[in-house]
């Protein structure tokens, strides 16, 4: 499985480089987001005020998170949404095909979800014979193409628009051939205003949790969000269970860096604030809510103080819109849910360091990434963190899969470098035929290859410094 | 699941909060405050700069302004709330003819079909508004069902001037929306959008491709 998914990113991420379309779908597009993220923050006084106040009340809610899960459980249940909780993916799948099941709904439309996509929520239902359909445009695009998102925030961002056209001039019924946006738009929303009006279900994820008043929060552009909660009889919500803060105020900064850090807007279209189901006087709304409140490892990340920081992302994408590696291959190269800077430090701990052994070295450590983090996560130091955790069985840490990440080559490598460095005279000697004729090693020889892949290969100095420092007189005293 | 919510906040638990609460410094959001004039022009700004269209008015005046829309646009109908207070005074004076007003007075699963095919407009009043991004506070509910401001492809909304706020965060502790909420509350900002085809904007891709904001001049 290891050795499977190393092959994959390193060999996805040389396919992605020699795509000349797929690089130019990208290049443009993040181009576009780092220059409307930058002018929505022309004062960096302000934006570091905004970034200190929403770190510190992201790590506020995380300190007291049992406590607020428990008080915004309670308000929600006051409310009238039903709340469930989901230790792995595969609970929280049966959790809502029960109920969907117990209400007898067939079709479910969907707004965007990132949880639902770790939990592969569309096959799952589909196996049951449920029908699943992505709302949000992008995420429409990709599932007619049976794609995965490749961005966070815009899932279809590595198609172009002659592509789209003519995807949807061959699977959309009746469709002609266009490559206008707002004809292609316009086809798109005569399909799904006709699955609104009569699905079943609607699936929402959360943006912010809000334990004082057991209000969902969904931030969207589309209405396709308003849509999916509003219009069928049934509103099913799935968020990750750190999405709680504790009071509706602290929402107010974290919704404006997370619009501004993602897409450049002071604002989105629309922000939902949605705390029950219809009430008995409404004449519209749905007659059911509930919430799947899911673990998946995240209570594991917890409890660990330094790891624990990737609980405060608030899946705003700045990280990948800024990252050199993302820019050049695209979010499908790495081969995970979340993709980028932030898939490489959550993909490894939900799933285990070994399985993506691959994904955590997939980075320059250039610090892009933690630079325009709204809430400050040293992804950089996590990821070293997690790189050395992925070779080491360290006492008293929990993440999954440590050590499983050592191959025997490394170990022996670094087994033959320790001796050598412990015996001065084996160094000596060492070093002697390193200067003399580390030229002639091969840039294929076998702990190389990696490195000159794509770099020239090292070469030794003719002389150590140790020997140049005798020659000049000097002592190592 | 009751095991699972056991064994997940048992985990949370055991793992222990770890250091003192961080100071929370709202100094950035408190020295966001405009006077009322320039409130109005911000909100103004932000929402004609997301394709929101304004329409000026007086207290007395705006529902002529809102019939004039109407019937400039040759609208077939309006959906309105006529239990709600705005609803209740738009449709005082409406005359017969034209634009015919359509109360949304019944659950909709009774009309489902019509609302999303036979419905020009939906008319909406706020309770507020938001200065510094551009946006609009409204609270459906029994008299102004949630779907008025979202399935109809032109949604009309009615907004006094006074009662624009300087940010959301201010507006939140205003409003006391805080202390409880109804079902559903929301800030919308302009006509439904998309930028998921090569980032290119396009309107109305699945709720009202227009919004018409009626500004209702009320300041002393
Ligand atoms: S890690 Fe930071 S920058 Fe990346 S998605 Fe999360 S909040 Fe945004």
């Amino acid at each position: 499985m290891h050795a499977e998914k190393e092959i994959l990113f390193r060999d996805s991420a040389s396919k992605a480089l020699l795509d000349p379309q797929l690089r130019a779908n990208f290049r443009r597009a993040m181009d576009g987001l780092i220059t409307k993220r930058r002018n929505q923050f022309p004062d960096p006084r302000d934006l570091q005020d905004l970034r200190d106040l929403s770190t510190a009340i992201r790590s506020r809610s995380l300190l007291s998170l049992p406590e607020l899960l428990e008080q915004f459980e309670a308000n929600c249940t006051k409310n009238g949404i039903q709340v469930h909780w989901a230790e792995t993916c595969e609970q929280a799948n049966e959790l809502i095909l029960g109920i969907m099941q117990a209400k007898g709904a067939k079709t479910l439309v969907k707004g965007k979800s990132m949880v639902s996509e770790e939990m592969h929520l569309n096959a799952f239902l589909e196996s049951k014979g449920i029908e699943a359909l992505e709302s949000d445009l992008g995420e429409y695009i990709i599932q007619l193409d049976g794609e995965t998102p490749s961005h966070i925030i815009m899932p279809a961002i590595h198609k172009n628009k002659d592509q789209i056209a003519r995807q949807f001039s061959q699977k959309i019924k009746d469709a002609k051939y266009t490559e206008d946006v707002d004809e292609l738009t316009a086809m798109a929303r005569k399909v799904l205003r006709e699955k609104f009006l009569h699905a079943d279900a609607g699936l929402s994820g959360v943006n912010f949790a809000v334990a004082e008043t057991g209000t969902l929060c969904l931030v969207e552009n589309e209405g396709n969000g308003r849509m999916s909660t509003h219009v069928p009889p049934l509103h099913i919500a799935v968020m990750g269970l750190e999405k709680v803060v504790a009071r509706l105020e602290d929402v107010a900064p974290l919704y404006a860096i997370l619009t501004r850090s993602a897409t450049g807007q002071a604002v989105s279209t629309y922000f939902n604030l949605i705390s029950g189901p219809r009430g008995t006087d409404e004449k519209d709304g749905p007659r059911e809510v509930h919430l799947v409140i899911l673990d998946n490892g995240r209570s594991r990340m917890y409890a660990d103080p330094q790891l624990r920081a990737t609980l405060r992302c608030i899946r705003c994408g700045a990280c990948m819109n800024h990252c050199p590696v993302y820019t050049r291959i695209g979010g499908h190269a790495y081969e995970a849910i979340y993709p980028g800077p932030i898939g490489k430090i959550l993909t490894p701990q939900m799933e285990g360091v070994g399985v993506r052994h691959d994904l955590i070295h997939g980075s320059s450590l250039c610090g892009a990434c933690s630079e325009v983090c709204p809430v400050e996560i040293p992804i950089p130091e996590i990821l070293v963190r997690l790189r050395r955790e992925a070779t080491h069985e360290d006492v008293g840490s929990n993440v999954l899969g440590r050590g499983t990440g050592r191959t025997a080559a490394e170990d022996w490598a670094w087994r033959i470098w320790a001796g050598v460095l412990k015996r001065p005279a084996l160094y000596r000697v060492a070093s002697w035929f390193a200067t003399r004729f580390g030229k002639a090693l091969p840039a294929g020889a076998p702990l190389i290859k990696n490195w000159t892949r794509t770099r020239t290969k090292p070469v030794p100095a003719r002389r150590s410094l140790s020997e140049r420092m005798r020659a000049e007189g000097g002592s190592h005293d | 699941m009751t095991d699972a919510r056991t064994a997940i906040l048992g985990r949370l638990r055991a793992a222990g909060g770890s250091g003192p609460l961080p100071d929370l410094d709202t100094a950035v959001l408190e020295r966001r405050q405009w006077p009322a004039a320039e409130r109005v022009e911000r909100l103004r700004k932000g929402m004609e700069a997301v394709h929101t269209e304004f329409l000026e008015a007086t207290p007395a005046t705006w529902p002529v302004v809102v019939r004039a829309f109407c019937d400039r646009e040759g609208l077939k109908n309006l959906l309105f709330g006529p239990t709600c207070e705005a609803g209740a005074d738009l449709a005082k004076g409406w005359a017969p003819g034209g634009t015919q007003l359509m109360p949304y007075d019944r659950p909709v699963e009774a009309f489902k079909d019509e609302l999303f095919t036979g419905v020009d407009a939906g008319f909406t009043s706020t309770v507020g508004g938001i200065a510094e991004t551009g946006g609009l506070l409204l609270m459906p509910g029994s008299a102004e069902p949630r779907l008025m401001s979202l399935v109809p492809p032109i949604h009309i909304a009615l907004l006094r001037a006074s009662t624009i706020q300087d940010t959301f965060w201010s507006a939140v502790k205003a409003l006391g929306w805080g202390r409880s909420l109804p079902p559903n509350a929301l800030l919308i900002s302009g006509p439904s959008k998309t930028a998921d085809i090569e980032q290119t904007l396009a309107y109305g891709v699945h709720g009202p491709k227009r919004l018409i904001v009626v500004l209702v001049q009320d300041l002393a």
